[in-house]
């Protein structure tokens, strides 16, 4: 554990990224091979799930500190983190205990089918046994991510560096469904190995948002634009005559749609496609929130697949007849795809082709992103009729291009303290709408981020200043600022006070010179719903 | 109702007794002084009476004013109120006030710390019935180490960063942390440079403590010759134009305010020693108890959580506002700034 918790410590005290690559390139160098495997697993989002709640790790861990639990549920609040204050707080080791980081993780794992006495016992015992930093550290491997700023990227990078495999390739070879537990270093990194491909994904090329003018991309006939649709983005596998369903997030998700399991009788072995699954109803795309609801739910009743059916839209082909066709270019890798889904019977298998534009200026295809939220996409996507497809994110082939966020002017009514870098500030906001009489302020959002560091400071000050009434961790503020707070979508629901859900809410400005009395309305709000 | 033996009006705390405050915030006749740090010592009071080694301390920040310097537990008589100081350990000069009338014994700790930092004279429990405290950091999260260990850690740090060809730039308030700073790292790894703030600070404490050699950086110090040295530099330096002399640089600060991962990160420095001039939860706790107090008056900190433990423990705490500055990790920077004008 010392090795792992030295190499988060480095990794959390710089903000350099070559210091982080170097960093971790020396410990996989260096590490045990479980050890590096269980590294790559954890910084690659595939940590076990967590054997016991955080409640009771609180509780143990005020027991273990002597004071009540109020206290230590006020310090976690200030502290803002629920394993750092554990560690804080826990008296200091007096034992040291050499066990390495895959041996926590196997106990971990053991632990989730033990009794609550034994994983009380296991706690206690560990935390009292480790030093300040390695108990911070195997907490977390307990209650959530490290936010130490290494992406699955800068990771795959120092692997890279470290054993002189190709980036492009290792990224290809940390993909899809491999167990830390059973897997070695050997196996994972350094052989070639045939039958682990079977079910595997290739890494998603992601695209940034444009920069500037979409004309500054120069000739628009180099240019194709598609719509962006707003669903679960997803890689459809068919080889050997099984079909295997990845999303972004590299989880395998065929269970999940077994309408695509008709998938196999028209899509040959060795193929895989690049789309977006949408909740398609009566001919036309559904809101995300009936996808979402679809997703949650964890059987699914018949019921529930003849009210949200989905569809596949095929954005791409990445692999064909067995073949990575990856560095092919996208005139010809559509060529191939649209030939493939032209054949198909669209009105009984749920395959649809993405269709991409092209047009002859600019302006018109300004025009059609103008009609984005009619045909219920999020924008344009642009790419270049010669690009390839790459791995992960990159700037240059392809671009989004979405249609401006909605807006509306809403009143802080409530703030809570935040987490990592802005704990003891209060930086997580609630807001409010005024209802139709504007008497009273409806809660319809609450948004974390937006603000500069020196506009989060300022209304922390305001906020501690003019604090209403305290709820724990949550304090009512007197209304009196307003702020532009942007959203991606809008939906009816029953679950909010105010009868509506947004998307991906944020801050955009803080109008400083708005007074709460200018601030909208809930009708206004419900007003921007199609 | 007979007002308390101490209480806390709209300028400070006041003994009515005596006609005499402690760390007024207002400009008041008579004021006794605990230390030289800005929001202790204001400016504007008629007469100041505080221990001797911070007389040049006080002067050297307000100037000419009418100052009285005691020792420690010399007891003076106003209107038949007992003061005395005794030492908080907090920073050089720093005292404890312990006011007795009548039997009634009252202590005002204005800041303090229990461990022996080298330089501030250590701090001495006072027999007391009601403590006045401050809980800058009076919760269980706040833990400090031996300070052997952290210097330990300071000196492999600034010897690193040498190895590596960096100058090491620690900020630390002018006046407390840099002298302690000074006192307590190993001057034998390379020379250690100082701002003008921290060096004119020097230049009056070396009348009262011994320190290691500085040099002061002014606008004709070469930028080779402070390569792989050590800077120390007040806080409100950081992100300024005169840091720029000391590239290729790496910043540290010594703060309890270190304890926090968050705190380090938000403020972009490189690396934070938990080190402090104050109380930890643990020492606060002790502190209160050696006092033999029943009641314990919080100021400045996590007063409200502090004080309802305290209640819990059977003690009978409550809490006070002062204008002491909430010295918490955000206004450290601007806390600072204000100390280096004053």
């Amino acid at each position: 554990m010392k090795a792992f918790a030295q190499l988060i410590k480095t990794l959390d005290s710089t903000n350099k990224t070559t210091v982080k690559v170097k960093a971790l390139a020396n410990y996989f160098k260096e590490a045990e091979d479980k050890d590096k495997v269980w590294t790559i697993a954890i910084l690659s989002h595939r940590r076990p799930t967590r054997p016991v709640n955080t409640k009771l790790m609180r509780q143990w861990a005020a027991e273990l500190a002597q004071i009540p639990l109020w206290l230590f549920e006020e310090s976690y609040h200030i502290v803002g983190d629920l394993a750092e204050t554990i560690a804080l707080v826990i008296p200091a080791a007096q034992e040291k205990s050499e066990k390495g980081l895959h041996q926590f993780l196997t106990e971990m794992i053991a632990l989730k089918k033990q009794s609550e006495q034994e994983k009380e016992a296991y706690l206690k015992e560990n935390w009292l046994s480790l030093d300040y930093y390695e108990r911070f550290v195997f907490t977390k491997l307990f209650t959530g991510s490290f936010r130490i700023g290494v992406s699955q990227k800068l990771m795959t990078r120092a692997l890279a560096k470290a054993t002189d495999i190709d980036e492009d390739i290792l990224a290809y070879k940390l993909m899809g469904n491999w167990d830390p537990s059973t897997t070695s270093f050997r196996r994972l990194i350094l052989e070639e190995n045939k039958s682990d491909y079977l079910s595997k994904p290739y890494p998603f090329y992601l695209a940034y948002a444009i920069e500037n003018e979409p004309q500054d991309l120069g000739d628009i006939k180099h240019w194709a634009a598609e719509h962006k649709w707003d669903g679960i983005r997803a890689q459809i596998i068919v080889r050997e005559n099984e079909l295997f369903v990845w999303s972004r997030g590299e989880e395998l998700v065929t269970d999940k749609f077994p309408e695509f399991e008709e998938f196999t009788s028209v899509i040959p072995d060795g193929t895989v496609i690049d789309g977006e699954i949408l909740a398609y109803n009566n001919n036309e795309i559904a809101s995300f929130k009936d996808l979402q609801t679809r997703i949650g739910r964890k059987t699914l009743s018949k019921k529930l697949l003849e009210k949200t059916p989905v569809i596949l839209k095929a954005y791409d082909l990445l692999e064909w007849g067995g073949i990575d066709i990856r560095e092919q270019s996208y005139q010809k890798r559509r060529d191939l795809l649209e030939r493939l889904i032209n054949q198909t019977d669209s009105t009984n298998i749920p395959l649809q082709l993405s269709n991409n534009m092209r047009f002859e200026s600019w302006q018109a295809a300004a025009k059609e992103r103008e009609r984005s939220r009619t045909v219920k996409s999020e924008g344009l996507m642009l790419k270049r009729w010669d690009s390839p497809y790459l791995v992960g994110r990159k700037k240059g082939d392809w671009w989004k291009w979405k249609v401006d966020p909605f807006t509306i002017d809403a009143v802080l009514t409530y703030a809570m303290r935040g987490h990592g870098r802005r704990s003891n500030l209060f930086t997580d906001y609630t807001f409010g709408l005024w209802d139709k009489e504007k008497k009273e302020l409806v809660t319809f959002a609450k948004a974390y981020s937006g603000l500069t560091d020196a506009e989060f400071k300022k209304v922390d000050a305001w906020i501690k200043k003019n604090t209403l009434e305290r709820f724990g961790p949550v304090r009512s503020v007197k209304p009196y600022h307003v702020f532009e707070i942007a959203f991606e979508g809008i939906a009816q629901s029953n679950r909010h006070k105010s009868g509506v859900a947004t998307r991906f809410p944020r801050i955009l400005r803080w109008r400083q010179d708005k007074k709460i009395e200018e601030a909208n309305t809930l009708e206004d709000l419900k007003n921007l719903i199609i | 109702m007979k007002k308390p033996l101490l209480h806390f009006n709209a300028k400070g705390i006041y003994c009515q007794q005596a006609d005499v405050y402690l760390d007024p915030w207002k400009p008041v006749k008579k004021a006794i002084i605990t230390h030289g740090h800005a929001d202790h010592s204001r400016w504007g009071h008629l007469q100041y009476i505080t221990h001797h080694t911070n007389v040049p301390i006080i002067k050297h920040r307000l100037g000419d004013i009418q100052v009285a310097g005691v020792n420690w537990g010399e007891t003076f008589m106003v209107n038949g109120v007992k003061f005395s100081l005794h030492p908080a350990g907090h920073i050089i000069g720093s005292s404890q006030v312990r006011v007795e009338y009548k039997g009634e014994v009252w202590v005002f700790t204005g800041d303090y710390k229990l461990e022996d930092d080298g330089i501030a004279t250590p701090y001495e429990p006072v027999k007391c019935h009601s403590f006045i405290t401050e809980c800058t950091f009076g919760l269980p999260a706040f833990k400090w180490q031996p300070q052997k260990e952290v210097f330990q850690e300071i000196n492999q740090w600034w010897q690193e960063n040498r190895e590596e060809g960096n100058t090491s730039v620690l900020f630390a308030y002018s006046l407390g942390k840099a002298q302690r700073l000074l006192k307590n790292i190993d001057a034998s790894i390379g020379e250690i440079y100082t701002h003008a703030a921290i060096e004119n600070m020097n230049d009056v404490v070396r009348n009262i403590a011994s320190l290691p050699q500085t040099k002061r950086i002014t606008k004709d110090t070469k930028k080779e010759e402070i390569k792989g040295n050590l800077v120390l530099a007040p806080p409100s330096a950081h992100g300024s134009p005169w840091i720029r002399k000391m590239v290729p640089y790496v910043t540290a600060s010594a703060s309890g305010w270190m304890t926090f991962r968050g705190a380090r990160r938000r403020r972009a420095i490189d690396k934070g020693f938990v080190l402090s001039d104050h109380c930890d939860w643990s020492s606060l706790l002790s502190a209160i108890k050696a006092t033999g107090a029943e009641k314990i008056i919080c100021t400045h900190g996590y007063t409200d959580i502090f004080s309802r433990f305290l209640n819990e423990q059977g003690f009978d705490a409550r809490t006070e506002q002062t204008q002491f500055e909430e010295e918490t990790a955000e206004e450290l920077k601007s806390g600072a700034s204000k100390l280096e004008r004053l």
